[in-house]
């Protein structure tokens, strides 16, 4: 059996670009494509009852009325959910794809990729979801929680599909970098696209070194990639890269620091994902 | 381990509901802080410092967001004695024994015995709970200490806590009982048993102090079997609260996390002179209904609990007991199961004596542990005997009238034996015997002796023996333990 691409819709205004990049990645790799979708338990403000007063038979009672309120709403949701993941799967089936599968799941987004990634090749999602702020242009709250949590590189989609014929890998001497570089030499993904391999920032002798091992390895794959190396600060200039360049996809390790870390200075990997306009692919 | 995301948001995942069931729960944890630290024969600061503390350190390392847990009832009827024949520092320091072995329980992942405590146990332990906050309310409505102005009091209060929702249920309505209440009493100069009446209240935050006891294997001696009990019994009440938390929100959640929690809880409140606790079955239950979910609305209890008896402690003092007699037998009734008692009719009788014999246990010793451990022990012999009678023999002989072929099937262990035993008739004299277990199970030693037997009896007899079928499980059993294979199997079985 090969590996499967998950695929999250979420309804969103990205869902459609997430089936039609699933797709993509599906044609190049001939890989099945599963489709999911996940009923997300927030807690709906159900009718408070601040008596503090339990009588006789409390908590049958109780478990009763907490049962029969997620009923109600898991029955909404889930009939949503199916709307949504039927309107993905012809999308998808337009595409051209035969193997779709589609998978409805309760409970938290993280959870349910933690229990099913298991035989999956990539995970799809959108860059930011349907409660997200969209005007803001900041990244869907799960985003990072999926990226930091998924053991398999997370693909996300741009706002629409574009075809992608170059892709830019972002070098940052981190050992994730270099397994992005490893990947890419492997699968049948990238085959036939124009690899750059950019390092922003200062030259050192580690990096310039760093970028003759990932050219080197490619090399050894069949892809003659490019290097470059720009000054400047990632966070800016990887933006810029890619439109100047005209990528069509970026690749990247993905949140190589600590948690901690990430709360003080900020996540280079957020702000980079943020900054770019066409899809990017997070390695762990 | 669970992720920093998931651990946030059981903070804020649910502020506003949160936070509001914390004052509601805090009101609910006052009176059981109060009355059974008298039970327990210390002044009510030890158990609201407890209540403050425990809520606080389960809120943050507990395993089960949106449960309650403070200064319990359970626990209290524990250290009656202890308090009595030794004192308080005495019951400080059985505290911080008490949070340490739990703490060890949750780092050995003990939690999974938890499986072991049936249906009916738990029933019967959340029955026998509800029975001793009811019978902890009598010394107060004793006809010989109180006037009639008690009951008339008492009466008022449940009146109002099971009415007033059906006005509003947007104010919680122990408060308003215990708002009216004490009103009456002050503006009718009623002369009943006030808070105050009870013992020192806390009038300052807590401070850290160390137990004052002579650190020898004496003290050892005497705190740690109250020690054992309070850690066992907190943690009980703890895991079934939580179980019954998991079912009314459909969340799971960690047992051995919520052990070590209680631990690193009860460690801590032993250190600033506090009494051990556990999780609360009714105020959980109070909580949840409430709407909170989150780890925030045990710490919003804690707090505003702490805040309510310090800041406002002159007016805490002023309470008058039957206000507070009556919200302990709302929690009772509230936490009893009453189907529990529709169900004696229709449940099968083992689940029913089980479910009794623990409540009465626990009625008669006061110690909640005990009536477990008879439960479960009850439970056990009732299913061996269940499973017992899935075992039959089946016997039939050859056209020739030389080979007996005994046919076994089901679980043969020392519940079964016996049958196994008499199925056999040793008087025939068979050319061949052939015992096959194709569809059997040998379980113990019991079961391989009384195989042993059997085939050194046939043997005895003049007879061939073979045992046929045995799956691998049972062969090593045999293997190992059955002699009738090793030479001069006769005298040593003869000689046991």
């Amino acid at each position: 059996m090969t590996a499967k691409i998950i695929a999250l819709v979420d309804g969103s205004i990205y869902s459609e670009s997430v089936c039609h990049h699933a797709a993509w990645i599906a044609e190049r790799t001939q890989a099945p494509v599963e489709l999911i979708h996940v009923l997300g338990r927030r807690e709906a403000p159900g009718k408070t009852d601040l008596s503090g007063a339990i009588r006789l038979g409390a908590r049958t009672r109780l478990m009763e009325e907490l049962a029969e309120l997620d009923a109600q709403r898991a029955k909404l949701v889930s009939h949503r959910g199916r709307a949504i993941l039927e309107d993905a799967r012809a999308i998808v089936d337009r595409d051209g794809v035969t193997e779709i599968t589609t998978r409805l799941r309760q409970g938290d987004v993280v959870e349910a990729i933690g229990e099913i990634e298991g035989d999956a090749r990539v995970i799809v999602v959108g860059k930011r979801g349907e409660a997200a702020d969209f005007a803001k242009g900041h990244l869907g709250s799960n985003l990072e929680r999926i990226v930091r949590a998924a053991h398999r590189p997370v693909f996300v989609a741009a706002r629409a599909f574009k075809p992608i014929d170059s892709v830019l890998v972002a070098y940052d001497g981190g050992a994730s970098a270099m397994k992005a570089v490893d990947h890419i030499s492997r699968s049948p993904l990238f085959a036939g696209l124009a690899v750059t391999v950019a390092t922003v920032g200062t030259e050192t002798p580690e990096i310039r070194k760093g970028l003759a091992d990932a050219q080197a390895l490619l090399k050894a794959a069949g892809i003659d990639a490019e290097t470059r190396i720009v000054a400047g600060q990632p966070e800016t200039e990887l933006g810029k890269l890619v439109d100047e360049g005209g990528f069509g996809m970026v690749v990247m390790g993905a949140y190589g620091h600590s948690r901690i870390r990430s709360l003080v200075i900020g996540s280079t990997t957020t702000e980079m994902v943020r900054s770019c306009k066409v899809p990017v692919v997070l390695m762990r | 381990m669970i992720s920093f995301d998931a651990y946030r948001a059981q903070w804020l995942g649910n502020i506003r509901g949160d936070l509001l069931a914390g004052l509601v729960v805090a009101l609910a944890l006052i009176p059981e802080a109060i009355a059974f630290s008298i039970i327990a024969g210390v002044d009510p600061k030890v158990g609201l410092y407890a209540s403050f503390s425990i809520a606080l350190i389960t809120a943050i390392t507990g395993g089960r967001p949106g449960m309650i847990s403070a200064a319990t009832a359970a626990t209290a009827v524990l250290m009656v004695t202890l308090v009595r024949d030794h004192g308080l520092q005495y019951l400080l320091a059985a505290t911080v024994l008490a949070g340490l072995l739990q703490i060890a329980m949750g780092v050995l992942k003990l939690g999974f015995v938890m499986r072991y405590v049936s249906k009916s146990v738990m029933t019967g332990f959340v029955n026998a709970l509800a029975i001793l906050i009811f019978m902890a309310q009598l010394p107060e409505l004793d006809p010989r200490a109180v006037t009639w102005i008690t009951y008339a009091l008492v009466a008022a209060g449940l009146a109002i806590i099971y009415l007033f929702p059906l006005l509003t249920t947007a104010i919680p309505s122990p408060l308003v009982t215990i708002v009216v209440l004490t009103a009456l009493t002050v503006a009718l100069g009623l002369d009943v048993r006030t808070v105050g009446d009870m013992g020192a209240l806390p009038d300052t935050l807590p401070v850290f102090l160390i137990p004052d006891i002579p650190l020898n294997l004496e003290t050892l001696r005497i705190i740690f079997p109250y020690s054992v009990a309070v850690a066992v019994v907190g943690l009980l009440e703890s895991l079934m609260t939580q179980n019954i938390v998991d079912d009314l929100t459909d969340t799971k959640s960690n047992r051995n996390q919520e052990c070590v929690g209680q631990g690193l809880a009860n460690t801590a409140t032993g250190f600033i002179g506090g009494r051990a606790g556990c999780a609360m079955i009714g105020q959980s239950i109070i909580n949840v209904k409430s709407g909170g979910r989150g780890r925030l609305s045990c710490f919003v209890a804690g707090v505003f609990l702490l805040i309510l008896v310090v800041g406002l402690g002159d007016l805490v003092s002023i309470i008058p007991m039957p206000a507070l007699v009556a919200i302990m037998i709302m929690v009772s009734i509230g936490t009893f199961s009453w189907s529990s008692i529709r169900n004696l009719a229709v449940h099968p009788q083992s689940s029913s004596v089980v479910m009794i014999a623990t409540v009465v246990t626990v009625v008669y010793t006061h110690n909640l542990a005990i009536g477990v451990l008879v439960g479960v022990l009850l439970s056990g012999i009732f299913f061996a005997g269940k499973i017992a009678q899935l075992f039959s023999v089946r016997s039939e002989i050859s056209a020739d009238g030389r080979v007996r072929t005994y046919t076994v099937e089901g679980q043969l262990f020392y519940g079964s034996v016996e049958d196994f035993m008499n199925a056999f008739d040793f008087k025939e004299a068979a050319e061949r015997v052939v015992i096959d277990v194709t569809r059997a199970h040998i379980w113990d030693i019991s079961s391989v002796q009384a195989l042993d037997m059997a085939i050194l009896k046939f043997r005895r007899d003049g007879a061939e023996v073979e045992v046929v079928g045995m799956n691998e499980a049972t062969e090593t059993l045999v293997d190992r333990l059955a002699i009738h294979d090793k030479p001069g199997a006769m005298d040593k079985l003869m000689g046991h």
